[in-house]
C-alpha cells in the first residue's frame, strides 16, 4: 500500500467525520429552543423527499410508474424487501415496455 | 435478573432489528460495492488499498467521485474537497441523531458518527423512537458496515460483473427504499407544507446543480433546510402517531 494513497483517504474520512460531528453537535444545541426543536422533528422526513426528489426527476415514465406502485405498496407491507424487489422488478419490465 | 442485564437484552435485541430491518437495504449497497470495487481496480488501486479505502472512507458517492478525480499522486486538497461538497449532506443528517442517542456518552457518540450514511440514517429515522434506539442504529450501521467493505473487495477481484446495474434495475433500488421510507415517515407526521417545500427545493437545486459534484449534496441540503423551515414557520404539525 502506498502511503500518499493511504494519506489521501485518511483526508477524506476526516473531512466526512467533521462534517458529522458538526452537524450532530448542532442538532444537539438546536433542540433547546422548541421552535427549532419542531423543525428538528421534520426534518428526517424533509431528507427523506429531497433524497428520492432528485432520483425521480432524473429519471422517466419508467422510474416515475414503478415508483408510484412503489409508495402504493409501501402503505401495505412494512417489510423494506418486498416493496425494494417489487420496484426493481417494475423498473427492468417497464423499461422494456417503454 | 438484575434490571442492568434486562437493559442490555434490549439493546441487544434492538441492535438484531437495525441488522434485519437494513438488510434489505445491504443488497443494493451489495449491488454499487461490487461495480465501486472492479472501478477502483481499473483506477490501479490495489487490493488492500481499496479496502482500506471502503472500510476507512466509507461513502460511496465520495469513493465513486474519487475515482473520476484519480490520479498520481493523489491530489490530496481536490479529494478532500470534493469529500466535503459530496458528502455536505450528513451534516444535516447527524443533525437528527441526537435524540437517537440520547443518553450516550460523548466517547460513544463520537465513535459511531462515522456510521451515520444515508441507507442506515433513512432506515434508523424512519423505524421511528424506540427503546434502545442508538442500538438500533448501531445495527443497521454494522449490517451496511460489514456488506460496502466487502462487496467492494468482492468487486476488486471479480471485475466487472456488475458493469451496468442498471440492466438489472439495481439503480433503482436507493429509489425504491428511500420511497418506502419516505411513505412511511410522511405517514406518521402529516406535514404537507414540509413534505411540498423540501420537495421544491430538492428539485430546484438537483436542476440547478445536476452533473456537478454538488449534485448529491445540494438537494438534500437545501431541500432539508426547506422543509426544516416550512416546519419552523409554519402551522405546528399535527402528529398522527
Amino acid at each position: 500500500m502506498r502511503a500518499e494513497v493511504l494519506l489521501a483517504f485518511l483526508a477524506m474520512a476526516a473531512v466526512s467525520y467533521g462534517i458529522r460531528v458538526a452537524g450532530f453537535l448542532v442538532g444537539r444545541r438546536l433542540q433547546e429552543h422548541p421552535r427549532l426543536s419542531t423543525a428538528l422533528d421534520q426534518l428526517p422526513a424533509a431528507i427523506l423527499i429531497a433524497l428520492v426528489v432528485p432520483l425521480l426527476a432524473r429519471g422517466g415514465p419508467a422510474e416515475w410508474l414503478a415508483a408510484a406502485a412503489v409508495a402504493a405498496l409501501a402503505r401495505w407491507v412494512d417489510f423494506l424487501l418486498v416493496p425494494l424487489a417489487a420496484g426493481v422488478v417494475a423498473v427492468v419490465l417497464l423499461r422494456g415496455v417503454l | 435478573m438484575t434490571l442492568f442485564s434486562e437493559h442490555a437484552a434490549g439493546a441487544r435485541a434492538a441492535f438484531t432489528a437495525g441488522v434485519l430491518r437494513c438488510a434489505p437495504v445491504a443488497l443494493g449497497v451489495l449491488a454499487y460495492g461490487l461495480v465501486f470495487g472492479a472501478l477502483a481496480r481499473q483506477a490501479g488501486l490495489s487490493f488492500g488499498e481499496t479496502a482500506f479505502m471502503s472500510a476507512v472512507v466509507y461513502s460511496g458517492s465520495a469513493q465513486f467521485v474519487a475515482l473520476g478525480l484519480w490520479a498520481l499522486p493523489p491530489p490530496v486538497l481536490a479529494l478532500a474537497l470534493a469529500t466535503l461538497l459530496v458528502n455536505f449532506r450528513f451534516f444535516l443528517m447527524a443533525a437528527t441523531m441526537s435524540r437517537v442517542l440520547k443518553g450516550w456518552s460523548r466517547p460513544a457518540v463520537l465513535a459511531v458518527l462515522p456510521w451515520v450514511t444515508d441507507e442506515n440514517w433513512a432506515v434508523t429515522l424512519a423505524a421511528g423512537e424506540r427503546r434502545h434506539w442508538g442500538a438500533f442504529f448501531l445495527g443497521t450501521g454494522a449490517m451496511l458496515y460489514v456488506t460496502w467493505p466487502t462487496a467492494s473487495l468482492l468487486g476488486y477481484a471479480l471485475g466487472g460483473v456488475v458493469a451496468d446495474p442498471k440492466r438489472w434495475g439495481f439503480d433503482f433500488a436507493f429509489t425504491a427504499v428511500f420511497m418506502t421510507l419516505a411513505v412511511g415517515l410522511a405517514r406518521k407526521h402529516r406535514a404537507p407544507l414540509v413534505w411540498i417545500a423540501s420537495a421544491a427545493g430538492a428539485l430546484l437545486a438537483d436542476r440547478l446543480l445536476a452533473g456537478s459534484v454538488l449534485s448529491n449534496s445540494a438537494p438534500v441540503l437545501v431541500g432539508g433546510l426547506a422543509g426544516a423551515l416550512a416546519a419552523a414557520l409554519g402551522p405546528r404539525a399535527r402528529n398522527a402517531g
